[in-house]
């Protein structure tokens, strides 16, 4: 008899939330959102999540400065920015669609689980209604599969994995950094003219996505123009020491040493190397040397002198002369009192991007917007012409390599550009072995 | 009035939780949208589905620390094993829940009883030790070395291209969402009123069914015969051994029940978002339940559940506090005052919530050692003083837990 109470109960209870349920739809009838956090009111929020914590929490401070400016160009605070050189015109400095945008923030802390905690956060609470950032591509793709989920854009920051489009590739989700097969394309003529040719190479990689294609991408195209691979030793992400790795490779018969890592890992693991005096050997009669693919100007300017001399590719620098680049380092410089870096560039990029796209559809919804940001071409965002491409949402632009500079000239010159290498040489196509195997699905409203 | 065997006080208990659980999204919404202080709504599904399987992975936990004494570190290695072992289900199987929910809580029993088989011929600190190293030891595994089958530090995910046997094609080009018999885990009701929008989501009503069921299997253990045998392991396990007691059976009892707690727990999670992340393994992980079991009150039926919410509240709550929310509180005032004001709340809000919340654990542990439920006991005494003397209930307040070394 005690037992019926409690289930009536329960019944009770739960029939009214389902009734109320039931009859809700009505009530909203009119106004029902066609897609997931449909902004109702004067203004429009994104969601910037960034590691603010962990082993590239140096970039994801400097994207949030990025962020910041971003919204201030958008509406119509600053000088504007990127939004004068843009060849696209769609904004017009009050907001998006004539809302006024505001942000939230969140911390990712490196690492798919709490970054995925905070972008649901930012969708569920606070009506984000796009969301961006992610200084990792095990973060990235974790979110961006969330984003799709979910209904809104992902709008991808630093991420440089060929997964991020490839395999992983979302209809909700668009990357305008590059990857690691346009580095290892780029980067290979010119380590092969600079080096040359008979070459063996020993590669220390992080054990995680990002390292895992870098080291595959580099593997391919240096095997290509005539190298050859002595050994690729995973690395934990985890990792501050790498005495341990670099010992090895002293004695591998290898001459050149290839390291897979980026930010806090690529500082200690390029330090430890230097210091073992690897760079003063001759091996094989060959001058020892160190090749970092995926450069920073905030990790040159943690490893110092280190840098110096040490061959990379970069999505896009501070030094460039063209009109986009000198009105972003502007603004930014003035606001903030240092040049930007790549990661703080693309973040940019990508909200401007955005935004623009949503002008343009004249919507919010997703769907909209990826129609738009579909095979959009743009200039006068840094990389000169660019593609965003239909078939996967990567964006197609030319590739920096940089050097480390012999004689910086202040704390921030510390790459100087070898070669702009044109877009044609590292485009690919959709089915490349790379990145084949995922598909994008359809892009998905919510609600 | 008594259900299920329970005493009549325990009834009332069990019903005051359930009305608690069930009310959630209300009891969490208290302020208006729009007004400053709807920052510190928590009623929103990601985080009240968190509140319920956190809960459900200290009332397990508990079940070991409370009853027995025994702190593992490690405890996060089984909440991981049946997030990993969900996920494949969703992969191999269906996205139905209820297979992967089943094989998370068997598969991390079983990893369960192999450690604590091993952990428990020690007690004290080296029991301690050796659950820590066995959980960083599966961490390391599904951070590296099994990476065909956890997909390392990327975590595993549900593909398009995976082959789910019992599932019929999904809709072209979407993935699949997890579901009860077609009820999708993500799907919520909106309701507006007062000017507060509740948000009733399935995924968090399932999560506080199960939460409601194990916290109703956990009294029974707390007020059973193998309850009393687990606190007198806490209290002189010696002496008990001496009387001729072999403890090792109830103690590898606990801790394999506990363990399949945390496998649901990790079921459950997986369950709302199907992704599995070796981090979710970290020793970081095992201490903050450690941390929820002491902040609410350990050897308590409510403590545990009391400290998962307030450290995941903090967690989502106060780490979203950023400078531009400040100046929005403080922007009436002038601006020196505003400024300063702002600057000296800012390192205890945003990222830097831990610092908040490590004060208010050295506040708890020092003023409460009985935790949070302490706290609300005086609050209670303090009142019923005036009526009679002596009216705490001897049942929920257990003696204070001894030192780990002990």
């Amino acid at each position: 008899m005690s037992k019926l109470i409690l289930t009536r109960r329960g019944l009770l209870k739960t029939g009214a939330v389902a009734g109320a349920g039931l009859a809700m739809p009505t009530v909203f009838a009119s106004g029902a959102a066609a897609y997931t956090n449909e902004p109702k009111g004067g203004t429009v929020t994104l969601g910037f999540n960034v590691p603010q914590s962990g082993p590239y929490a140096d970039e994801g401070a400097d994207e949030l400065r990025a962020y910041k400016l971003a919204v201030e160009h958008l509406n119509g605070e600053g000088d504007g920015g990127m939004l004068n050189t843009f060849s696209s015109k769609a904004l017009k400095g009050n907001g998006i669609l004539g809302k006024k945008v505001t942000y939230v923030t969140g911390d990712t802390q490196t690492k798919s689980d709490a970054a995925r905690a905070s972008a649901k956060s930012m969708i569920e609470k606070d009506g984000a209604v796009m969301i961006t950032g992610g200084s990792s591509s095990g973060v990235a793709i974790a979110v961006q599969g969330l984003c799709q989920d979910a209904g809104v854009i992902f709008m991808a920051g630093l991420t440089h994995s060929n997964d991020t489009t490839g395999k992983d590739k979302k209809a909700n989700g668009f990357r305008h950094f590059f990857n690691a097969y346009m580095s290892a394309a780029a980067l290979a003529p010119v380590l092969a003219n600079a080096y040359g040719k008979d070459r063996k190479f020993y590669m220390l990689t992080a054990d995680y996505t990002w390292g895992w294609t870098q080291a595959a991408s580099m593997k391919a195209f240096l095997e290509g123009a005539g190298w050859t691979m002595v050994k690729d030793v995973r690395t934990p992400l985890a990792t501050t020491d790498f005495s341990s790795y670099i010992a090895p490779v002293m004695n591998s018969g290898a001459d050149v040493l290839i390291l897979n890592h980026y930010g806090g890992n690529m500082v200690n693991s390029l330090t430890n190397a230097v210091n073992f005096g690897l760079r003063d050997k001759m091996v094989n009669g060959k001058q020892f040397e160190i090749v970092v693919p995926l450069y920073s100007r905030l990790m040159a300017k943690g490893a110092g002198e280190n840098v110096k001399g040490i061959l990379g590719s970069t999505n896009w620098h501070w030094s460039l002369q063209d009109e986009g680049t000198k009105a972003f380092v502007k603004s930014f410089g003035t606001k903030y009192g240092f040049p930007p870096s790549q990661a703080a560039h693309t973040v940019y990029c990508q909200t401007l991007l955005y935004a623009d796209a949503c002008e343009r559809a004249g919507t919010f919804n997703p769907c909209g917007v990826a129609e738009a940001l579909e095979g959009f071409e743009f200039d006068g965002l840094g990389n000169g012409k660019t593609l965003y491409r239909a078939d996967d949402h990567q964006c197609f632009k030319d590739v920096l390599v940089v050097r480390g500079k012999e004689k910086p000239t202040s704390e921030f010159d510390l790459l100087e550009v070898v070669e702009k290498t044109p877009v044609e040489k590292v485009r690919y196509e959709p089915d490349n072995p790379f990145f084949k195997g995922g598909s994008l699905g359809k892009c998905n409203p919510g609600a | 009035m008594q259900l299920f065997g329970l005493s009549k006080k325990d009834t009332l208990f069990l019903l005051i939780v359930i009305f608690l659980t069930l009310a959630t999204p209300i009891l969490l919404q208290p302020f208006a949208e729009g007004s400053g202080l709807a920052q510190f709504n928590a009623g929103y599904p990601d985080l009240m589905q968190r509140f319920a399987i956190y809960g459900i992975f200290a009332i397990g936990f508990n079940i070991l620390f409370g009853l027995t004494g025994y702190l593992s570190f490690g405890h996060a290695a089984f909440l991981g094993v049946g997030s990993y072992s969900a996920v494949w289900m969703f992969k191999l199987l269906t996205m139905n829940i209820i297979p992967g929910i089943i094989l998370a809580v068997i598969v991390s029993g079983l990893f369960a009883l192999l450690i604590g088989w091993i952990s428990l011929r020690r007690s004290g600190i080296y029991f301690s030790i050796l659950t820590l190293a066995f959980a960083q030891m599966s961490y390391n595994l599904a951070y590296s070395v099994l990476t065909p089958l956890t997909n390392g530090e990327t975590g595993l995910q549900i593909r398009l291209s995976d082959p789910r046997i019992l599932d019929g094609a999904s809709a072209a080009g979407s993935l699949p969402t997890t579901n009860l018999f077609g009820l999708a885990m993500n799907d919520s009701v909106k309701m507006e009123f007062f000017g507060r929008l509740f948000t009733f989501n399935v995924g968090y009503y399932f999560s506080a069914v199960m939460a409601i069921i194990v916290f109703y299997i956990a009294l029974r253990i707390f007020r059973s015969p193998f309850g009393l045998m687990l606190r007198a392991v806490k209290t002189n396990q010696t002496r008990l051994n001496y009387t001729g007691v072999n403890t090792r059976p109830y103690t590898l009892a606990a801790f394999v029940i506990s363990g399949m707690y945390a496998g649901l727990a990790g079921g459950l999670l997986a369950a709302m978002d199907p992704l599995a992340g070796a981090e979710r393994m970290q020793w970081t992980a095992s201490g903050e339940v450690v941390l929820m079991t002491i902040l609410g009150g350990a050897g308590t039926m409510m403590g545990p559940v009391l400290g998962a919410g307030f450290i995941k509240y903090f967690e989502n709550i106060f780490s979203k506090i950023n400078d531009n929310v400040l100046h929005n509180w403080f922007g009436p005032l002038p601006d020196g005052l505003e400024n300063f004001l702002v600057d000296l709340v800012h390192p205890f809000v945003g990222k830097g919530w831990h610092l908040t919340l490590g004060m208010l654990f050295v506040l708890v542990v020092m003023f409460l050692p009985g935790g949070l439920v302490e706290g609300g006991q005086r609050i209670a005494a303090l009142f019923r003083r005036k009526r009679k003397p002596d009216g705490s209930g001897p049942k929920h307040q257990p003696k204070q837990a001894p030192h780990v070394a002990e």
